[in-house]
């Protein structure tokens, strides 16, 4: 599998048709995507259809019933050992709560992942880990325990971790959920700097349509009745142009 | 020097020495050359930092030569010319200005600090002695209006604590008078005195070990549900919701759990007495004395006095485990630790009362000549 993204290497997460099911249940099938080299490509959709887990795949956690997910050209549900080392080095996670270990203050936490994959020296991994944390605006939290930092926090605190080791590729899952509007902006405001200075490119799973318009460049739609992509594209295209009526109702907010 | 593609040099000009660095400086050779360039940097007599030469930098590296710059005491910093070596050294330093080094926790004394475990010492006995009272009241309130029970409630924790542990029970009993039997019979026996073993363990399981094994059971089962239970309830702010609705959590969630645990206790500690007895009558009819004898020997030395002593201890255990369990519980913090510490505190903590309270009661009982 290796080395068929190097085929383009622009394109940095390619999904082939991804299916995803439990048991008779299908959750999802016939999902197929590419994003490309500094993108922030959005996957959207209603509760329920799938976001979560398609991500999960994508990162090599779940494997898909079928299809493939390639990320940097692999297949990291496939990998083992110092190959999947190396390829976890280059992507990073920020999960929808943070999940940063509650033991450890929020430096060490960001210090870990370089603990793990380099040889940095102690003081190094702090002051490199300083810099990220000041980075998303976390200058002043540096030896604050995960318990005493509020949701917003939490969020800048995970992808600070996530950025640690200068990844290829960030994903999202939800970095919006639970956040009042204003932290909420000013967490699309910190993932678009990051995108614009650093060329990450990102991969976030969200719902929050204000965050899906002001940072997405990309999107594609997962639908829990139609069970897989119903749109793709540039989301703000899509809220204007696109006819589907379950993408319409997403975008201005109507019942079902 | 050459480490990986990053290469550390020094140059001589007309200000002083100065620390060339080129090539490609990303996370694994800035791991490498970290101690070797601070080293350099920080040695007398450089008057710059050059980093013109550098093919890549990561922030790993940016990091680096800031840090290397701060260690020579914020020389010149010559920047990369590549433009996307120099975006990343201007967005750590950015980083960094954004979180300095937070300073060092005040330096403490000894006596400052044993007068600080003091204080935390007093605070916590405060805490304790005030729920203590509050769960006083709140009986006493009980007391004058029983019908407040909530009756369902207590059934389920009598349930929970007193039938669901019979099996353990019966078991730990069991093999708690094989084992004093078996113990007590190697000495014993060099005497000739196999025949007072049942007075020796009668006694010793009906005035200490029932109660005390008893306690040790709820201790870990009931005790620490309810400090997890509890702990749960306040993490999800389930108690504040009934504070708000105006229902006192006491009489509600805490007074059936104390209850049920001071109810079950001499049960509990009955059938640890009665099963280690058995255990025993079964290690001594093995050594050939038969099962007449034993009964007759528990008749004449055990008194009821020693069962009675034994369950009303079991029943003050009990009462301390509820109140220890459920004290943990309520003043669970947040946290994902939460939940365990409290159930941890409860357990550890009901043990050691425990275990202090039996040896109150053994110098009140030798004082009372009971």
């Amino acid at each position: 599998m290796a080395g068929e993204g190097a085929a383009d290497p622009e394109i940095l997460v390619e999904a082939q048709g991804i299916a995803m099911r439990f048991g008779e249940q299908t959750l999802f099938e016939g999902v197929s995507f590419t994003v490309r080299r500094g993108e922030i490509f959005v996957i959207l959709g209603a509760s329920g259809c799938g976001k979560s887990t398609l991500l999960k795949i994508l990162i090599g956690l779940y494997p898909p019933s079928s299809g493939r997910a390639l990320v940097l050209g692999e297949e990291l549900c496939r990998l083992t050992g110092r190959r999947r080392l190396a390829a976890l080095s280059r992507i990073g996670v920020m999960w929808q709560q943070g999940a940063l270990l509650g033991s450890l203050d929020v430096l060490s936490n960001v210090a870990l992942p370089m603990e793990q994959h380099t040889a940095l020296p102690p003081e190094a991994r702090e002051a490199i880990a300083r810099a990220k944390l000041g980075l998303v605006g976390l200058g002043d939290a540096l030896r604050k325990l995960p318990a005493e930092l509020s949701g917003g926090m939490l969020k800048r605190a995970g992808i600070a971790r996530a950025l640690a080791l200068d990844p290829e590729v960030l994903f999202l899952d939800e970095p919006g959920a639970g956040l009042d509007p204003v932290t909420s902006a000013g967490l699309d405001r910190l993932i678009l700097t990051l995108a614009r200075e650093s060329g990450t490119t990102f991969v976030v799973v969200t719902h929050e349509l204000a965050s899906i318009l002001a940072i997405g460049d990309r999107c594609v739609m997962l639908d829990r009745q139609a069970r897989g992509i119903i749109a793709q594209g540039d989301p703000r295209r899509l809220r204007e142009e696109c006819d589907i009526p379950a993408v319409r109702a997403f975008f201005r907010r109507e019942a079902a | 020097m050459r480490v990986g593609e990053a290469e550390l040099a020094e140059r001589q000009e007309a200000g002083g020495r100065v620390l060339v660095v080129s090539g490609r400086l990303d996370v694994h050779a800035a791991a490498s050359l970290w101690r070797q360039m601070l080293a350099a940097a920080r040695r007398p007599g450089l008057c710059a930092l050059d980093a013109r030469g550098l093919s890549a930098l990561d922030s790993a590296g940016a990091v680096l030569l800031i840090e290397a710059q701060r260690a020579a005491g914020g020389i010149a910093l010559i920047p990369p010319e590549l433009p996307s070596a120099r975006a990343a050294l201007e967005r750590m330093a950015r980083g960094l200005r954004a979180a300095p080094l937070p300073p060092p926790p005040p330096a403490v004394g000894p006596i400052t600090r044993i007068g600080l475990f003091a204080l935390g010492v007093l605070a916590a006995a405060a805490r304790r002695i005030t729920f203590l009272g509050e769960v006083t009241l709140a009986a006493l309130a009980l007391a004058r209006r029983p019908w407040g029970l909530r009756r369902q409630e207590l059934l389920r924790h009598l349930e929970e604590a007193g039938t669901r542990a019979f099996g353990l029970c019966v078991l730990l009993g069991t093999l708690l008078g094989i084992i004093l039997a078996f113990q007590s019979s190697i000495p014993m026996r060099k005497f000739g005195a196999e025949l007072f073993i049942p007075q020796l363990v009668g006694i010793a399981l009906l005035r200490e070990l029932g109660a005390l094994m008893a306690a040790i059971i709820l201790a870990g089962r009931s005790g620490s549900a309810f400090a997890a239970e509890l702990g749960t309830m306040r993490v999800n702010e389930e108690i504040d919701a009934l504070t708000t609705m105006g229902i006192d959590p006491l009489p509600w969630l805490i007074l059936p759990r104390i209850l049920a645990a001071m109810l079950v206790m001499p049960v509990l500690a009955l059938v640890v007495n009665l099963t280690g007895l058995v255990g025993m009558g079964v290690v001594m009819g093995g050594l050939g004395v038969p099962a007449g004898l034993v009964i007759a020997q528990l008749q004449q030395w055990v008194e009821v006095k020693d069962l009675l002593g034994g369950l009303f201890k079991a029943a003050m255990f009990g009462l301390v485990i509820g109140i220890i369990g459920c004290r943990c519980g309520m003043r669970a913090g947040g946290g994902p630790r939460a939940v365990g510490d409290a159930a941890t505190a409860a357990v550890v903590g009901s043990i050691v009362a425990v275990v202090m309270m039996d040896g109150l009661f053994a110098l009140l009982f030798f004082r009372l000549g009971w």
